[in-house]
Order: C-alpha cells, then structure tokens, then sequence
C-alpha cells in the first residue's frame, strides 16, 4: 500500500496536522481516541546517554504498533536523559510523543517554558505528574521542588492553552496546542476518594488519563463502575496501564519498593507455578488486557514494559486491540529516497564539487 | 528489568555507597523532622466538625474586630497575631505558616505536612496500608484529609481545585489576610447596596 498514511501531513511527518473542529491539539493521539478507536501507547525507556541513535533505536521496535510513545521525565526520580530531550528527537521523526511533566524537578517558569518549547517543536500531548519523591532515586541528596502539584499543573497548561497566558496574567503570542493527560492510581488509598479525585482531574483539564499498572482487574472495574456513575468517562479518554511481570521474584520486589503498584497474591503464584515465568508474565498480561478492553469506558491500554520492550508488539498483536489497525508508522518518502541517493553520490562517487570545478563543466 | 537482579538498583547503590556514620538521623523528609507526634494532628482531624464550627465563629469574631484591626493598623498586629497563629495551629494541626491557609477545604489536614507539599489530593504512591510514600512511619495526609472532610458539613470543599501556593506568602498570618478580605469583600458588596 503505497498511500498516505492516515494521520500524516503531506507536506512532511514533522510538520503538524491540520486542526480539526474540536480538537485542542494537532496530534494523532487524540484524532485516534476521538474516533473513538482503541488507542494504545507505551512508554520509552529513556537513554543514559548523549547519543540520539539510543532514543531512535528505541523508539524503533514500536513502529506501526502503538499510537503514541511516552517520554519519561526522570522516572522514580533517577536521572536519565529529560522528557523534552526524547520529544525533540522523536518528533523530528515524526513519531508522536506524550512529554511527561513531573512537578519534582522543575518550578512553574521552567514548566511553564518548557511546555512552550515542547509544543514548539510539535508536541501534541503533555501528561502532568505529580513525580517520586527524590528518595526514590539516585540522587537523594537533591532539592525537590514541587512548586506545582499535578492538578495545578494541568490547570496551568490549560489556562496557556485555552485563555492564551500564562499562570502571571501575561499574553503569549501562540497559545500550545496540546492534549492534556493526567495519571490515576486506582490501585492506591484512599479508594473512595481516588474516582472523585479523576473529577477534579478533569475539572483541573484533563482530557486522557493513563492509569499505574493493572494487575487486579475486579478493583479496576469497581474503580471503572465508580467513574462512569460519576459521568468520567464521557469527558475523559482513559487508558489502562498494563505490562509484562519478568518473574515472580521481580513482582515481590516491585510489590515492596516500588510505591503504588498493587500486585495481588494470586498474580505472583501463578507465576510461580509457571514453567517459563518470563512468558507466563507476558501471557498473564495478555489476560489482563483481553478483561480490561471489555469494559465500558476504557479508551485503551498503555502499555509498561520496562526492560522488555521487545515484548510490546507481541503483547499487543496478540491481544488483538487494534482489531487490525495499523497505527502510524515511520515510511521511507520519496524525498528521502531522493537525499539519500544524493548523499551516496556525494559520499562514494569520486567527484570533486569545488565552485570552481562546478563553473568549468557549466561551460 | 529481564536479565538483572531486581534488587540492585542504582538507589541502592548510590545508598550503600553514603559513608557510615553512628549518627542515623530519623526519618526521611524535613517536612516529617519538625512535625510535633501527630496525635494532637490526628486528634484535630477526627474531630475536624468540630474544630470548622469553631473556626467559623472564631472567623466571624476576627472580622468583627476588622474596625480595631484597622485602626491599631494591620502592619502593627501583625507580629502579635502572627505569633499567637503560628503557636495555635503549630501544636493544632503542625502548621507550616504557608500563609494561604486551606484547612477547611482538607479536611483540617494541613496539606502542606506532606512531602511532596501537595494540595489538591493524593499522589499515586500511598502504600496499601495508607502511610505516606515518603515516611513509612506517617499516615498520608490526603487520606486522613478525606476522612476528616467526611465528618464535615462542608466537606466537599476538597473537591475544589487549589491554585498553587504563592511561596511570597510563606510565614504571613493567614486569619489577618482571610479577615482583610473578608472586609474588603462585605464593603463591595455593601456599596451598590447602599447607592441603590
């Protein structure tokens, strides 16, 4: 199939869409969730590392499988390369990005900065976290800021983009157009209050939130039933958190160091039962997956494999949500066939393109 | 986390590494270092109905005297009122003198006890048994703030989105700016009144 892509600017894949009524950014993400097609993203294990080909190579094994791709801000408070380093590099290959914002590290002018420069550069969805504490990570000794909390961020970013200002009252030129996300924890204390916590959420202006890891699916659906008695999931595209355990071992270490994830006992015995635990844990959240799809109101799924990346399109090809979709992938164009013709010429051809040189054969 | 063994983590490490000392300070965050033992915290939130009847006519009582306010001068009072403010709600509720005050809206949990300092709910990490993410050895604040603005007749104050704290305000009595508000708020409102 030589045709354009659906979702992709003629003019060039780095180049935004054309806003659509309704719309509040030019992002792929959101035209996909307003289509009302099931959206699946996941999440980029960010580089230690000054090299643009780790993001690349990275971001590589989910083409043509996931609809946007998570750029972490510093996860559990260990440094890595920043959400807006990852964002300028995929959107430059016309991958669509979710930036995360954590409130830890940053006050409201640098947020309130970067949030320009991301949708500057076409990023098109922001997720607003709230962050780790630093004494989660590996620089426990830093200063956490959090100047903002999540639900003042998203209010932030929406204030920019919807009244044109800043948080100071302050004019902008061009408001950013973005599609906002939030994080919810259905998984964690208080359980009542964490529905009416989403409202508040959304009032503050999310649009799409992405939930911790599912692993216990009867207390998601009572969460689920609970939001959409509460009319959530009508303003709120919500996407389920789910991913591959390696082994047992790692889930009981999770369980105990990892703070909010919620693993019940039955998900670490079956495990353990298993034969090959690593590929019980890539069916088991194939299982969840295959639950989670059928409720009422889940938007879709967004997929956490940490360290088993690999695994992403195998756990989503055979869950089957995309029911034959094929999401945005990066195509060769016939530009760049062109450019890379002209490089080979440049780069082996013995020529010598000298001013000089070039007038003499013009003649 | 495949092929590695999960328990060490580069945090690990970066601890193992710390030097040792005899000297192991107790707890994690200074937010938890200065706090009081919390049972005067706790106590205040479970009798949080209480305590928001109070502080409405306590409110009511601190407008009325908005004329001696003003003219001792709310410059003067300041230093006075600030002082008494910081004692009362210090041993109360472990105020950290934000200056913008949100009990009422948190369930008399003072927000800003929490590590992270949030004011608008809970993050994602509260451990099952509902302490902190941070301090393993403290309730959440956002939970005990849901349970106590339960108790409350206007409890579902928690639901309103809080703007971020104006750091400018920090160590400011908040009675003396909620009161000069109020003032100024019932003079407006009395204006149009009187010329209509």
């Amino acid at each position: 199939m030589n045709a354009r892509q659906r979702d992709e600017n003629p003019a060039g894949i780095h180049l935004p869409l054309d806003p659509l009524p309704g719309h509040t950014s030019r992002g792929r993400l959101e035209r996909v969730l307003r289509r009302g097609e099931f959206a699946v993203t996941t999440e980029l294990n960010p580089p230690d590392s000054a090299d643009p080909e780790d993001v690349y190579n990275r971001a590589k094994i989910f083409d043509g499988w996931v609809d946007a791709i998570n750029a972490v801000d510093a996860s559990g408070a260990n440094c890595h390369m920043s959400s807006v380093g990852i964002c300028a590099l995929l959107t430059r290959m016309g991958y669509a990005p979710i930036m995360q914002i954590a409130c830890r590290d940053k006050n409201r002018i640098a947020i309130q900065g970067d949030v320009l420069g991301g949708a500057a550069m076409g990023v098109a969805n922001m997720l607003c976290l709230t962050g780790d504490g630093v004494q989660a990570g590996d620089q426990p000794g830093a200063k956490p800021v959090f100047d903002l909390d999540s639900m003042s961020l998203l209010e932030t970013i929406r204030i920019m983009r919807d009244n044109g200002k800043f948080l100071s009252g302050r004019k902008l030129t061009t408001p950013p157009q973005v599609f906002l996300g939030c994080a919810v924890n259905p998984f964690a204390p208080p359980y009542d209050f964490r529905p009416i916590h989403l409202g508040k959420k959304i009032a503050a202006g999310a649009q799409f939130a992405q939930t911790q890891y599912c692993f216990d699916v009867p207390m998601f659906k009572a969460f689920m039933q609970k939001a959409r008695d509460l009319g959530h999931t009508e303003k709120l595209f919500l996407l389920c958190g789910v991913g591959p355990l390696a082994s047992a071992k790692t889930a009981k270490w999770i369980r105990s160091n990892v703070p909010g994830i919620h693993i019940p006992d039955a998900v670490i015995k079956r495990l353990e039962g298993a034969q090959d635990q690593k590929k019980e844990g890539k069916q088991l959240c194939i299982d969840i997956i295959n639950e989670v799809k059928e409720i009422p109101g889940v938007a879709g799924i967004h997929v956490m494999a940490y360290r088993q990346e690999e695994y992403v399109a195998e756990i989503v090809d055979e869950s089957g949500v995309l029911k034959g979709r094929q999401p945005w992938k990066r195509e060769i164009r016939r530009d760049d066939q062109l450019v890379a013709q002209r490089l080979d010429h440049i780069l082996h051809d013995e020529i010598t393109e000298t001013q000089v040189d070039m007038v003499k054969t013009a003649h | 986390m495949s092929d590695k063994q999960p328990a060490v983590t580069q945090a690990t490490l970066v601890k193992k590494a710390a030097p040792k000392s005899d000297y192991k300070p107790a707890d994690v965050s200074p937010q938890r270092r200065v706090q009081r033992t919390f049972a005067v915290r706790l106590w205040s939130i479970r009798h949080s109905r209480l305590l928001e009847w109070f502080y409405s006519r306590f409110a009511d009582a601190f407008l009325l005297l908005h004329p001696l306010w003003k003219g001792i001068g709310y410059g003067r009072v300041e230093a006075p009122v600030k002082f008494v403010e910081k004692r009362v709600k210090g041993f109360m509720f472990d105020c950290r003198m934000c200056g913008q005050c949100v009990l009422s809206s948190t369930g008399m949990s003072c927000p800003m006890n929490c590590p992270k300092q949030l004011r608008n709910g809970p993050c994602g990490g509260v451990r099952a048994n509902g302490n902190c993410e941070v301090e393993p050895d403290m309730p959440c604040v956002w939970v005990k703030a849901w349970e106590g603005s339960r108790n409350m007749v206007h409890g579902d104050k928690i639901l309103t989105v809080q703007k971020p704290v104006d750091q400018s305000l920090r160590e400011t009595s908040a009675w003396l700016r909620v009161t000069a508000q109020a003032a100024a708020a019932r003079e407006t409102s009395q204006t149009p009144g009187a010329s209509a």
